[in-house]
């Protein structure tokens, strides 16, 4: 598991330039095989935790514990999702919720009985979601793509109001009213109840888990890639990429429509759960908040994200007082972190990919040096 | 358009009868209403270019998206309801003689823009200069936009709660011109003139004026600005301060146009339009802004009138952001706060 190989153990934003050296490249110079074998009881806990219900961890009565945990998975997804576009492509999106409904709508209109179109399993809409998100990143990232950064800001923010209200007007979406009955995967229980219920966040916690540890494997090795070089190279200097041969506005609709399909997968995975979908739940505010998810962890750190994903999903389902300031917490502590640490809690790292990280320990005999630098920190462009 | 779709319902009622009633084509609807739509339009527009001259030029000095000036605005859309509440105007227009009509509506109009002023130069002092010290890269400051929108947003939310606040009549509109039976009322008219007014002052002030020639000169090269003694950091707050005034102002129009408008996300949509008429005259281009705030407004208003449905408005004013900036990035008359007449 590639994916949470990265992951340090401490959040050490300074590498260990003396002799001590931080656990972060303790974690770093093991072996996969050794680095794997330390994962697995950690994926074990991640798997348990909605029946072991700790009790410091376990929400208040009101709130359901289990989907307080599905609904952190499904941010962390998203996270992973935005991070390919945000973090490792340096593309502001700020419409990511555009490609989330649209998956809802793709798995809304298939199975729900309120639509006309014709109806197939629930599983089926999954990856018919992320194609549809894939061409609608295509459609909207190959005009704008080409665009200066700030631009593409402004044009997906417009891109995710136009999809909303898009839902709003268009008849057969169904504005408010929206589609009850949303399908969900086949399975019942020894009682012969089904699984997959909307109270049943346990098996959906399940699902979006290992939905999004394979999400995270794919992603990994996508970074370790020649696109993943790619994007890098584009993020953190796009002219100097141009110029070493790099295709960029071809690697950044990559990112872009593989931002976009997670997107949609997750939407389509969010409206299975809640079972309704409406026009409601698509607003400026929840890409914000996707927003906030992936820079408060890190942007560009996978295991960050999804640390910021949790945080954010987590932490206003169990402060439940706090719920209503979500937004004001959460938009004051952007301000804070671009300030202070405009890395995020666990910072991206500018390493050797690929091979690089055995040439490195074989070239220096230490394990590799990382900073903890991410497009959101060093030299700017303009000094303002 | 109600009674042209009638009569055409009337006439073709098979052919319309089978298309969705979501979205219409109604050439006959936009061909009718096509001048006070484009009246309409202008009056609206010219909201729009006074908010995009906030971007505009925070734009074209310091390269920057405010997204946080819609809130700037709104919150001018509170300190004006707060005044003429204070001031006795309430949902039922008030019996006021011109003169004193008048003058309160100036006197709303000088405190919206003196909150709006403070909370733009709050913000830059706040959000931005620290970041500017900092020599942190254009992703950051984005990001701090953004969070700076929200927080003001969600911390009039947490003031005021959801809802709009109640409806400010200021006057009821009276028509003033009605020629060929295109009606100009008092309203359009007020709005459209006291904009127009603003944005001249405004571009003579900034190519006319010393500060003015200051802040040309950061806009174009910071660097050798400082260099030829032009003190940098005073013009940022300059810059935001006359975007905030402006916002100020437009507020108090806004409110004018749409009575009950003062609710904590309702700057937010029209800070993009805002934005994308900006973009549209050629961001960082002052006189662009006036442009493209007033093409982005009748065109709003002509799509609406097209697609039979007021929500088509939003719609029109993003596809044709994009669109302008496929074709055009540098807008109509190109960027250049700084290459503006010498």
């Amino acid at each position: 598991m590639t994916t949470t190989s990265d992951r340090p153990k401490a959040s050490g934003s300074t590498p260990a330039t003396s002799g001590r050296m931080s656990m972060r490249d303790r974690w770093n110079s093991l072996p996969r095989p050794q680095q794997w074998l330390l994962l697995i009881p950690v994926v074990v806990l991640i798997y348990a935790l909605p029946v072991l219900n700790p009790p410091l961890l376990t929400t208040e009565p009101g709130t359901n514990f289990p989907l307080a945990l599905f609904d952190a998975a499904r941010f962390a997804l998203i996270a992973i999702g935005l991070n390919v576009v945000v973090g490792q492509a340096g593309l502001l999106d700020l419409g990511y919720v555009g490609f989330f409904a649209i998956g809802s709508y793709v798995a809304a209109l298939l199975t729900s009985p309120d639509s006309a179109l014709w109806h197939i399993p629930y599983l089926w809409t999954l990856p018919l979601a992320m194609v549809v998100t894939m061409f609608f990143g295509l459609v909207l990232g190959g005009p704008t793509l080409r665009l200066r950064g700030d631009y593409l800001a402004i044009v997906t923010l417009g891109f995710g109001e136009i999809v909303r209200l898009l839902a709003t007007i268009v008849g057969p979406l169904k504005g408010q009213v929206g589609f009850q009955g949303v399908g969900s995967p086949p399975g019942t229980n020894s009682a012969g109840q089904p699984i997959f219920t909307t109270s049943n966040g346990t098996a959906w916690y399940w699902l979006v888990v290992t939905i999004t540890i394979a999400i995270l494997f794919l992603v990994g090795n996508l970074e370790r890639s020649r696109v993943g070089r790619a994007w890098i190279a584009i993020r953190e200097d796009e002219d100097a990429a141009e110029i070493m041969g790099v295709a960029t506005i071809r690697f950044k609709l990559w990112a872009f429509v593989i931002g976009a399909a997670i997107g949609g997968l997750s939407g389509a995975l969010f409206a299975g759960q809640v079972g309704f979908v409406n026009n409601q739940k698509f607003d400026v505010p929840t890409s914000v908040l996707f927003l906030a998810a992936v820079v408060l962890g890190g942007s560009g750190n996978k295991v960050g994200v999804v640390l910021g994903a949790f945080v954010v999903s987590y932490v206003p389902n169990r402060f439940v007082e706090l719920a209503a300031y979500k937004y004001l917490i959460f938009g004051i502590a952007l301000i804070i972190l671009m300030m202070f640490r405009p890395q995020g809690l666990l910072g991206a790292r500018q390493r050797l990919l690929a091979y690089g990280r055995q040439a490195y320990l074989r070239l220096v005999g230490r394990p590799e040096q990382v900073s903890s630098d991410s497009s959101l920190r060093g030299e700017g462009e303009k000094a303002g | 358009m109600p009674v042209i779709s009638t009569i055409l319902l009337a006439q073709g009622h098979d052919l319309l009868a089978q298309g969705p009633d979501w979205i219409k084509f109604d050439v006959g609807a936009f061909l009718s209403q096509f001048w006070s739509d484009t009246i309409d339009g202008l009056a609206y527009g010219a909201i729009y270019a006074l908010v995009a001259m906030g971007y505009t030029m925070v734009y074209g000095v310091l390269q920057l998206i405010n997204f946080a000036h819609s809130e700037v605005f709104i919150v001018g859309a509170y300190a004006v309801f707060f005044t003429l509440s204070a001031l006795g105007f309430g949902t039922s227009a008030p019996n006021l003689g011109i003169a004193a009509l008048v003058g309160d509506l100036v006197l709303a109009m000088l405190v919206a823009m003196l909150v709006s002023g403070l909370v733009a130069v709050l913000l830059e002092r706040v959000a931005y200069r620290p970041l500017r010290r900092r020599n942190a890269p254009r992703l950051a400051f984005l990001i701090t936009a953004i969070g700076a929108s929200f927080a003001i947003q969600y911390a009039i939310f947490a003031w005021r709660g959801p809802n709009p606040e109640p409806a400010i009549i200021m006057f009821r509109p009276q028509p003033v011109f009605d020629i060929g039976g295109v009606i100009i009322t008092s309203q359009q008219l007020v709005i459209f003139l006291a904009a127009i007014v603003l944005m001249i002052v405004t571009d003579q002030f900034v190519n006319r004026t010393r500060l003015g020639r200051g802040l040309r000169a950061v806009a174009q090269d910071p660097d050798t600005a400082t260099l030829m003694g032009v003190n940098k950091e005073r013009v940022i707050v300059l810059t935001f301060l006359i975007g905030g005034v402006l916002a100020g102002a437009a507020a108090l129009f806004y409110m004018m146009r749409v009575p009950a408008g003062a609710q904590f996300n309702g700057g937010f949509i029209l800070g993009i339009k805002a934005f994308a008429a900006a973009v549209l005259g050629g961001i960082g281009n002052i006189r662009g802004a006036l442009l493209g705030g007033l093409l982005l407004g009748v065109i709003g208003n002509y799509g609406a009138t097209l697609f039979g449905n007021g929500q088509w408005i939003d719609v029109v004013a993003f596809v044709v952001l994009v669109a302008i900036l496929m074709v055009r990035p540098t807008g109509i008359l190109g960027e250049s706060l700084g290459r503006a007449r010498v």
